[in-house]
């Protein structure tokens, strides 16, 4: 535990470095896809735990991100403004900010209870129709609701809060704090992986009858896994929200979270490594075929690119790139070319 | 001494369809019993009521004292009942280790936090989860195979993986469903040894179910016969050999 925090401060302190080279030498346009990039990553390896390790197709993952969205994002204009009022958008304080993601994350998880305990019945396409509704009606009752600014939703976010040294950053701080929540979804996950909880998490997932005559709680495993995949996803709201400085339901389609999913096969359900790969991958590809699409004239043609890399990946390689492995000291090891079995006796 | 698993008038029906009809059975523990009977008499739905799968039409189950009847899988498990399944249900990608650790796991008393933090208290949990593991694989002869992943053993290490999962659930009762099936002479010998030395060394009560009346004759020491969804006879293997409704059951009726 002290050594996870140890390496958790080390994360922290990169992910500082990070934001200053960001501001410092890289084109915004760029830190934009980074920082997008980023967001990509909590979402994509907080539903590998659901999809990937628990088994349990979900198809909502939007859902959760916008109520995490929506309740950091108005909780830090009340925290920021008092009430909201028009002038330049300033910064949240520290304080606010983590109380706000605290808040975005743990009502995402609440909502991912309360999907996780009726679904918990339902397998395979129904669970993903099932989720795919909660996701849409979340949606419509979002738009609904005049407090939050209906169909325009949210305007004026604070900016994420500064931090020490950050005051002549022009694109202000936010790689440093959507990276340090990949790093800390990333550890976490980590571990949980290689826990016992990870490990009747995936016991679930082969076999649940099996689980369930060894006395895994396989009922009680959904949920925990819906909770966790739902606390980040929320957490992604909320920093989204605070990135894009406005948030509207209409952000939070079915569309995004069929994204969410692809990243994942893409990258191999499963997989946590993947996941990231997947994330980064689903993420740049569109924003580097636009110039392509641009130059050549031809409108639309990203959307094709992108449907044939998916249906080649599904022809030849339908477990994705990774597979259900990890990138680990042993697979590089593997991967250059007579490393592995030289190196054992 | 009062058993330790009582079955008392269990009844299951499907519908229409009556598959087990007043089974009684009192196993006693440290007993070697058996549960045989024709395809279709209603053995796996027995297994099925008594560890929780099935909730029996009527009828009670009673494990170590208490009333467990309808009660689900993971709490039967917990109070110390175990199974394996006739069609093998293994956590096919994780590895042969990973199988009973998994099976271990009930006895842990981590929570989510220790997991995700990865405390001083889960990884002593984790290191009594894997020397368990591998004291069960060596047990069941199976510490070769530790790292494979279960989908890539042979068939016979796969049954022998399955009694060794259940076994890390540390229960007082092992239900075996038809262990032996598919496995050539020399390996229904080698299990019909292992099954002893699981009662003798371990001190588990093993309930078998099996089609092999050689490998169940030699090794169960009191035998209960379904055909029918009805218990047809219950005593000693040699009462059971000579009992005239088992012949019948077994091999029909002669005409005339």
């Amino acid at each position: 535990m002290a050594r996870n925090l140890l390496v958790m401060l080390g994360l922290l302190a990169g992910c500082y470095g990070f934001n200053f080279v960001m501001a410092e030498f890289i084109e915004v346009v760029y830190v934009d896809y980074i920082n997008l990039c980023g967001l990509a990553i909590i979402l994509a390896v907080g539903l590998n735990v659901i999809n990937g390790l628990a088994g349990q197709f979900s198809l909502g993952h939007a859902g959760f991100m916008s109520v995490g969205a929506f309740a950091g994002a108005y909780a830090s204009i009340m925290l920021t403004y008092g009430v909201i009022e028009s002038g330049p958008l300033s910064f949240v304080s520290m304080g606010s900010f983590l109380l706000c993601l605290a808040l975005s994350g743990l009502s995402a998880a609440a909502v991912g209870a309360l999907v996780g305990a009726p679904t918990l019945r339902l397998k395979g396409d129904y669970l993903a129709i099932a989720t795919l509704g909660f996701a849409e009606i979340t949606r419509i009752v979002l738009t609904a609701q005049d407090a939050i600014g209906g169909p325009t939703g949210l305007k004026r976010i604070p900016k994420m809060p500064l931090l020490p040294g950050s005051e002549k950053w022009d694109g202000g701080t936010s790689t440093f704090w959507i990276y340090a929540f990949v790093c800390l979804v990333i550890l976490l996950s980590v571990n949980l992986q290689r826990s016992t909880f990870g490990r009747a998490l995936i016991c679930v997932r082969e076999n649940e009858l099996a689980a369930e005559t060894m006395g895994v709680r396989a009922s009680r495993m959904k949920i925990m896994a819906f909770v966790y995949g739902a606390f980040f996803a929320g957490i992604a709201g909320c920093l989204y929200a605070h990135y894009q400085h406005s948030v509207r339901p209409d952000d939070f389609t079915t569309v995004r979270s069929i994204e969410v999913v692809v990243m994942l096969v893409l990258g191999g359900l499963g997989s946590l490594t993947g996941a990231v790969v997947g994330a980064v991958i689903v993420t740049l590809l569109p924003q580097f075929l636009r110039p392509l699409e641009e130059s050549l004239g031809l409108s639309g043609l990203s959307m094709v690119v992108y449907a044939a890399l998916l249906l080649l990946m599904m022809l030849f390689r339908p477990q994705g790139i990774f597979g259900q492995r990890e990138l680990s000291l042993k697979l590089l090891r593997r991967l250059v070319p007579g490393g592995g079995k030289e190196s054992r006796p | 001494m009062s058993a330790l698993l009582a079955a008392d008038q269990l009844t299951m029906r499907f519908g229409g369809l009556t598959a087990v009809k007043e089974f009684s059975c009192a196993i006693e523990s440290g007993e070697l019993f058996g549960l045989i009977g024709p395809n279709g008499a209603g053995k796996t739905t027995v297994f099925n009521l008594l560890t929780g799968v099935y909730r029996p039409s009527s009828g009670t189950v009673t494990f170590a004292q208490s009333d467990i009847t309808g009660q689900p899988p993971p709490s039967i498990a917990a109070r110390g009942m175990s199974r394996t399944f006739q069609n093998i249900r293994l956590f096919d990608e994780l590895s042969a280790l990973e199988n009973v650790m998994a099976g271990a796991h009930l006895r842990g008393n981590i929570n989510l936090f220790d997991a995700l933090l990865r405390t001083g208290r889960h990884a002593r949990e984790e290191k009594r989860q894997r020397d368990w593991a591998y004291k069960l694989l060596a047990f069941m002869g199976l510490e070769e195979r530790a790292g494979l992943a279960a989908k890539h053993l042979p068939y016979g290490d796969r049954r022998k993986l399955e009694i060794a999962r259940a076994l890390a659930t540390e229960p007082k009762l092992i239900c075996l469903d038809e262990p032996a099936a598919g496995m050539n002479p020399s390996e229904k010998q080698g299990l019909a040894q292992l099954i002893r030395r699981i009662r003798d060394q371990l001190h588990v009560t093993v309930l078998l179910i099996e089609h092999d009346m050689q490998l169940v004759m030699g090794l169960c020491e009191r035998i209960v016969v379904l055909d029918h969804g009805e218990t047809i006879a219950c005593g000693k293997p040699r009462d059971i050999q000579s009992d005239a409704r088992v012949i019948e059951a077994y091999l029909g009726v002669a005409d005339g």
